[in-house]
């Protein structure tokens, strides 16, 4: 029984009151340095990152894992600090540290008490420059970089397959390699190559720092002159990368592991991302993955085929905007037991149909739109996760300002423009089609 | 929705804060307790409710029952079949999670201000009215005889099964909480709702709130959402015998990394002894580079990408334990650098400059953890779950200081048996005899 009267209807509800939104700041000091701070004053916590925009996809042909190899390094010894020292300091101060790479950029994360920021700004702002590397490190870095392969990515079938998937998705664009690097290139990365790149990226004018937590922009700005103004710039141009010629063929992906137990089919696209003014298309597609997948119950693939009809175990689609080149969207389909991976894709291609043929529910957009302007309140409280979403906004070529206006650009897009994109995925980009099985033997 | 995959151990996560933390108990005018931090910056409530027992009170040969029961409460409640169900949820930009584990299940909530008792009433039918109807029960199954799938071709899950089951034999411990395909493919509708009875008690419950909500508002949520479960549901499993001697066990299976689960006895959280003990694990394996383990292990050898070591607090067998990963033809020579280790921390403890560097690490780190209003609502029903008093986070980190040399020393003789201790090998490494 219900105890409350609930609402009878589906549709939406209003956000009552004002979604308060964080308070940003963004300044930039005379060397280049991008400068952006995020206010939670709940917690006398900060978060300080520094991201470069420089990633995967920036590696020399032939050589990749060497922004990964690099992030590694990056905690060993400088003219002043002794290798480990880095994260020997943060940790006795209390806080954690962190780094992590992809293809558009490097960041490198340390979470610590307010009062700690200017010694976390000084050792970041030394490692910037001052980096050693010596064979040694190399070549002990080398094997933990190796194991981490051997851990991530050659454990899992699954890992193994998605990097074949994109190598055959991305024809030219180094969107298809994968970060961690091929085993045999990696195998031969040497000091010269992460010299080489060390210097070619990592300058205050290529870097973007971002603190969130318990400071004012005042504060930070001070600190951020003492630390980080005096590197000198090295006047690194835009990024330009290999880009992919037209696509014109499908293509088909064939995956066989022993260690398989659910077998998958997956389509990919090459699609639009967010650029800087220009963010519907992106939002639109944003939108789309989630009337297809977003929800379990609810939304169009997992409603029909693993609700109705029970033919799947697990489905959905994907995409994600933030990028700076052509990005991907993804539908994929785990059937149950006795569907084929054949029938799993014709029942894809079925809802797909069905849902180019139908259009969009009005009450489900009304919902997935008023749960977007949810997720704006409950990603207050992590702000860790906002300064995230903020470095990967803006090394992906966007603004602050790009960032501010997403929410609203999202709930201003109309069922039509969702249409269009669509019908822009599915009726006019070439695929591939992916099949990950065991052995048939098993 | 889809069950997830959980962590078949819990691991310590080093206690909650420091004083810039109100925690206010708060009684319900029907008599049910729960901890507050009260912050109205951001217009939500989060709540996370726990019930001790979980998957551990699983009937004889119902293994996975509760898994799967916790699985099928949002799956359909009340008149609300699984899709209105969801599509109410999302109406409202609720958040719920349930989550089973060996030792409790656990309820998050995330509730707009604007809208807080309606979903409140929607996690109430989902915790007391559950329908489990048997077109949902089917589906939900056949999700989590994949999980059973999936976890049989895992080497991380192919371990820690291995080790459990070695170490605790027919206990519920033993075995994996989700069940066997045999088990689960017997599971009737009323075994979920014996389950369902045997789980959700006041007796074994604890809540915690953090965020847009006043003590008052509170109290007449709580009864509205928790005043009619019983007082009490199924006794208590008993303590899990250790059953498991030293040695290595080794798995095969063709990957080209093996995956190392270690570990041996442990020691409770009520153990008069137990920061002694928080203290080494932090220096042995605790989860950062200046680790013993990952130094020797990781930096200075390069025979792994990462090595930790864990207090597994179990509520009846508690562990310490570790794991890493190294290629097949390194991990002979990872194991002998652990084995090492072991003794010679066992035999000499650890060096003042360790000592000290952990001490700062852990007090520093400690009124950090405070940090927004989800992982608050966790932390107060975690502590009232491990029975930790409500002025504990002014205590802790005094407690952790007055940790000495001699007393790790002590402890790590007590503690750390490299005789003991076990290592479940998956993978197919090279040079390991000793399979047994």
């Amino acid at each position: 029984m219900l105890r409350f009267a609930l609402a009878a209807g589906l549709a939406a509800m209003a956000l009552t009151g004002p979604a308060r939104a964080a308070e940003v700041t963004e300044f930039t000091l005379e060397n280049g340095l991008q400068v952006v701070v995020i206010e939670d004053h709940r917690t006398p916590v900060v978060v300080h990152m520094l991201w470069y925009r420089a990633g995967a996809a920036d590696e020399p042909i032939g050589s990749s894992g060497i922004a990964h190899f690099l992030e590694h390094l990056m905690f060993k010894a400088t003219e002043t600090l002794e290798n480990g020292e880095f994260s020997r300091t943060v940790e006795a101060n209390g806080g954690s540290d962190n780094a992590f790479t992809s293809w558009d950029y490097t960041g490198y994360i340390q979470r610590i008490a307010a009062d700690r920021l200017g010694l976390m700004m000084q050792m970041e702002a030394d490692r910037m420059r001052n980096l050693l590397l010596t064979d040694e490190d190399i070549e002990t870095e080398r094997s933990v970089i190796l194991e981490e392969r051997a851990q991530r990515t050659d454990s899992s079938a699954g890992a193994l397959f998605t990097e074949q998937m994109r190598a055959s998705l991305y024809l030219a664009h180094p969107y298809r390699i994968p970060i961690i690097g091929w085993r045999h290139e990696v195998e031969t990365l040497g000091r010269e190559d992460v010299f080489e790149f060390y210097q070619d990226h990592y300058a205050p004018d290529n870097a973007i720092l971002i603190v969130a937590g318990d400071v004012t922009p005042d504060e930070v700005r001070a600190l951020a002159e003492q630390y980080y103004g005096p590197l000198e710039p090295s006047g690194i141009e835009a990024r330009e990368r290999p880009m992919d010629p037209p696509i014109i063929a499908d293509r088909r992906v064939y995956y066989e592991d022993p260690r398989v137990s659910d077998p998958y089919v997956i389509r990919s696209y090459l699609a639009p991302e967010r650029d800087p003014g220009d963010q519907r298309m992106a939002a639109a597609l944003t939108l789309l993955s989630n009337i297809l997948g977003g929800s379990g119950q609810t939304s169009l693939m997992p409603r029909i085929l693993q609700v109705e009809e029970e033919r799947a175990l697990y489905t959905s689609a994907s995409y994600g905007g933030t990028n700076l080149d052509d990005t991907v969207f993804s539908i994929f389909n785990v059937p149950v037991p006795g569907v084929t991976l054949e029938e799993a894709e014709a029942d894809m291609d079925r809802v797909i149909a069905q849902f180019l043929e139908e259009g969009i529910d009005p009450e489900q957009f009304e919902r997935i739109k008023f749960q977007w302007a949810a997720d704006q309140i409950f990603m207050q409280d992590d702000v860790g996760q906002l300064a995230r979403s903020y470095g990967a906004a803006l090394t992906s070529g966007l603004t602050v300002a790009d960032v501010q206006a997403w929410p609203d650009i999202i709930a201003s897009i109309t069922e039509e423009e969702v249409m269009d994109a669509a019908r822009l995925i599915f009726e006019e980009t070439h695929s591939v089609t992916g099949y990950l099985t065991a052995p048939e033997d098993q | 929705m889809m069950i997830r995959a959980f962590l078949t151990f819990l691991v310590l996560l080093a206690a909650p804060a420091q004083a810039q933390v109100d925690i206010r108990q708060v009684t319900s005018p029907g008599g049910i307790t729960a901890w507050l931090v009260q912050d109205d910056t951001i217009p939500f409530v989060a709540l996370d409710i726990r019930f001790q027992g979980g998957t551990s009170l699983d009937a004889p040969g119902k293994r996975g029952a509760t898994y799967l029961m916790t699985g099928l409460l949002e799956e359909g409640a009340g008149d609300l079949d699984s899709r209105e169900f969801a599509t109410r949820v999302e109406t409202l930009a609720a958040r719920f999670g349930f989550d089973a584990s060996v030792d409790s299940v656990s309820i998050t909530a995330q509730m707009l201000t604007q809208n807080r008792d309606e979903a409140a009433e929607l996690l109430r039918l989902a915790l007391q009215e559950p329908s489990f109807e048997q077109d949902d029960l089917d589906r939900v199954r056949g999700q989590v005889l994949a999980i059973i799938d999936r976890n049989a071709n895992d080497p991380s899950e192919i371990a820690g099964t291995e080790f459990y089951a070695q170490a605790f034999g027919d206990h519920p411990y033993g075995s994996p909480q989700e069940g066997t395909s045999e088990s689960v493919t017997a599971l009737t509708r009323q075994d979920l709702i014996d389950a369902h009875r045997a789980v959700f008690a006041r007796d074994r419950m604890y809540v915690g709130a953090a965020g847009d909500i006043s003590p008052e508002e509170l109290g007449v949520l709580l009864d509205e959402l928790l005043g009619d479960l019983p007082e009490t549901g199924a006794p208590m499993p008993e303590d899990a015998p250790y059953e498991l001697e030293g040695g290595i066990t080794v798995i095969d299976y063709p990957t080209p990394q093996s995956t190392a689960l270690f570990g041996h006895r442990g020691i409770a959280f009520d153990d008069p002894e137990f920061f002694p003990a928080f203290v080494l694990n932090q220096i042995m394996g605790g989860g950062n580079f200046r680790s013993r383990l990952m130094q020797e292990v990781r930096v200075d050898r390069g025979l792994t990408y990462g090595i930790s070591t864990f207090l597994v607090l179990f509520d009846h067998g508690p562990l310490m334990m570790g794991q890493f990963s190294s290629s097949n033809e390194l991990v002979a020579e990872a194991i002998d650098v652990l084995r090492a280790e072991w003794a010679e921390v066992a035999e000499n403890g650890v060096t003042e400059e360790e000592l000290e560097a952990a001490q700062l690490y852990m007090t520093g780190s400690y009124p950090l953890r405070f940090d927004g209003n989800s992982n608050i609502a966790s932390i107060l029903a975690g502590m009232q779950a491990d029975g930790m008093p409500i002025d504990y986070i002014n205590t802790r980190n005094d407690r952790v200081n007055a940790v000495t040399l001699d007393d790790v020393r002590d402890m790590a003789a007590r503690l750390m048996d490299p005789d003991a201790l076990h290592v479940v090998v998956v993978g197919q490494p090279q040079g390991l005899d000793g399979a047994e």
